[in-house]
């Protein structure tokens, strides 16, 4: 039996008739069409599918989109503002925190939520923070010098605003 | 992979999912889903009704209660790592929560998901068991309580009756100076313990009071290392008597053997486990 949603994705409202086994990241990209979300591992292991559910890093594979009724969420498109990339995308970019860049879309989301949970990260507790996304790529250097990268502009913003 | 088709009721209080249960032949409760969701997707459990508590935010509370902390059974393994009166009154509960899987999974999984699952290489329940903690269960004739030493019976099962709901669960505060440590060996920060040790000790004058030590993934439920405490009573708090004590680490255990390790190096590893929780839990 197919179930009424109700949900905000990237600030944009959408309604929808879904079967109560679809998985999170499934309606996402198949039914949105915002396949930036990718899915690695389906077993939970990868972040690949990190996206921010009420701000929070969540893996869309293990959530049901039934369980997204009414909330708010963030994924890679939602980022970037008015063609301006988001501090994180900039500071992979700059700091080439990606190569084939599979994993980076969940790589963002998840810095996005160590950043907001913690602007102070110490390089120890982005390492940490990191221990739920796989990348086969880059060895881990450039993904943490971006995000570190990524909070100390995004600390001195907050300092520049709050004057 | 996809789950198996299934129906799906939210409930909107503890009483509407005790009835809900009721209704289905193999219904299950869903709470974050991050035990339940990847089992369904391998088609190792094909419930035919889930009914979702993952809304019932009443349920997500960690609160003092005279000399014990009683925490909802929604609360999120990533709050409960954060949680001040917790970190305060029992932080190796704390503590453990933030072990758990990592920070993605840990803003979903609920303790009482945690505790419900009775799967013996989870963190939470060994830390409860260490802890004499004691939780709390709503089913088709009212409220019982259980004391975490008789809950967990075996692998993945425990004392839950099929129309239970776990709505709470509570551990007594420790008392100022009391020591505590959880050693997790893993061999990638993502991983499940091969063994993990809890262990809590009360020390007196350079002897130890009270210890309680806790055994992950020892056996097919959390275990309490008996023959580790009775060899720690009233022991002097030296080096060589928590050296000799952790000796006792597995009696009365059965590991498994599995892709990750032998029971044998479970077996060895538990002694050293003990030893090094022993020692830290001293230092703190
Ligand atoms: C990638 C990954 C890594 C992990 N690593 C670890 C780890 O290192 N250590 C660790 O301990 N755990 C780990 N876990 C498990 C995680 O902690 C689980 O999410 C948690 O154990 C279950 O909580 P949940 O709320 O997600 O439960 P669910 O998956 O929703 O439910 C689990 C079971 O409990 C039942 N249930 C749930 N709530 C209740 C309730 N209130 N009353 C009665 N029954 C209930 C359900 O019916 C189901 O059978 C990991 C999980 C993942 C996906
Ligand atoms: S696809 Fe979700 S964690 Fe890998
Ligand atoms: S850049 Fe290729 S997986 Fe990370």
């Amino acid at each position: 039996m197919l179930r009424h949603i109700s949900l905000t994705v990237n600030g944009t409202r959408h309604d929808a008739d879904v079967e109560p086994r679809q998985l999170l990241v499934y309606f996402i990209r198949e039914t949105l069409g915002l396949t930036g979300t990718n899915v690695g591992c389906d077993t939970s292991t990868c972040g690949a599918c990190t996206v921010l559910i009420d701000g929070r890093s969540v893996k869309s594979c293990t959530m049901l989109a039934v369980q997204a009724d009414g909330r708010d969420i963030t994924t890679i498109e939602g980022m970037a503002r008015n063609g301006d990339l988001h501090p994180i995308q900039r500071a992979f970019h700059e700091n080439h925190g990606l190569q084939c860049g599979y994993c980076t879309p969940g790589m963002i989301m998840a810095a996005a939520s160590l950043i907001e949970e913690n602007p102070q990260l110490s390089e120890e507790s982005v390492r940490m923070g990191l221990e739920g996304n796989l990348c086969r790529c880059t060895g881990y250097q450039n993904i943490v010098k971006a995000i570190l990268a990524a909070a100390e502009e995004i600390r001195s913003s907050a300092r520049v605003s709050s004057r | 992979m996809i789950p198996a088709a299934f129906e799906y009721e939210r409930a909107e209080s503890v009483d509407q999912a005790v009835q809900l249960l009721g209704e289905h032949e193999d219904a299950k409760l869903l709470a974050g889903g991050h035990s339940l969701l990847p089992l369904m997707r391998l088609r190792l459990a094909r419930p035919s009704l889930l009914v979702d508590i993952d809304r019932l935010s009443d349920l997500e509370y960690v609160r003092e209660a005279g000399d014990t902390i009683e925490i909802g059974a929604l609360a999120r393994m990533s709050d409960l790592a954060t949680d001040q009166t917790l970190w305060k009154h029992c932080p190796l509960l704390a503590h453990v929560c933030g072990e758990v899987g990592d920070p993605q999974v840990r803003h979903r999984a609920t303790i009482g998901g945690s505790v419900a699952h009775g799967d013996p290489a989870s963190d939470p329940p060994t830390a409860l068991l260490t802890l004499d903690a004691v939780l709390v269960v709503r089913g088709p004739s009212g409220e019982r309580t259980v004391p975490a030493k008789s809950f967990f019976t075996s692998v993945f099962e425990t004392d839950l009756g099929p129309q239970d709901v776990l709505t709470a669960v509570r551990v007594p505060k420790l008392a100022s100076g009391t020591g505590w440590s959880y050693q997790k060996f893993h061999r990638r920060a993502i991983d499940w313990a091969i063994v993990g040790v809890a262990a809590v000790v009360e020390r007196d004058d350079g002897h130890l009071k009270r210890a309680a030590v806790g055994l992950t993934n020892m056996g097919s439920t959390p275990l309490r290392a008996s023959g580790v405490e009775s060899a720690l009573a009233g022991a002097e708090a030296a080096p060589q008597a928590l050296a000799a004590a952790a000796e006792h680490a597995p009696e009365g255990t059965a590991p498994v053997s599995d892709t990750n390790a032998s029971a044998e190096y479970r077996t060895e590893l538990s002694k050293i486990l003990v030893r090094r929780a022993l020692e830290e839990a001293l230092a703190r």
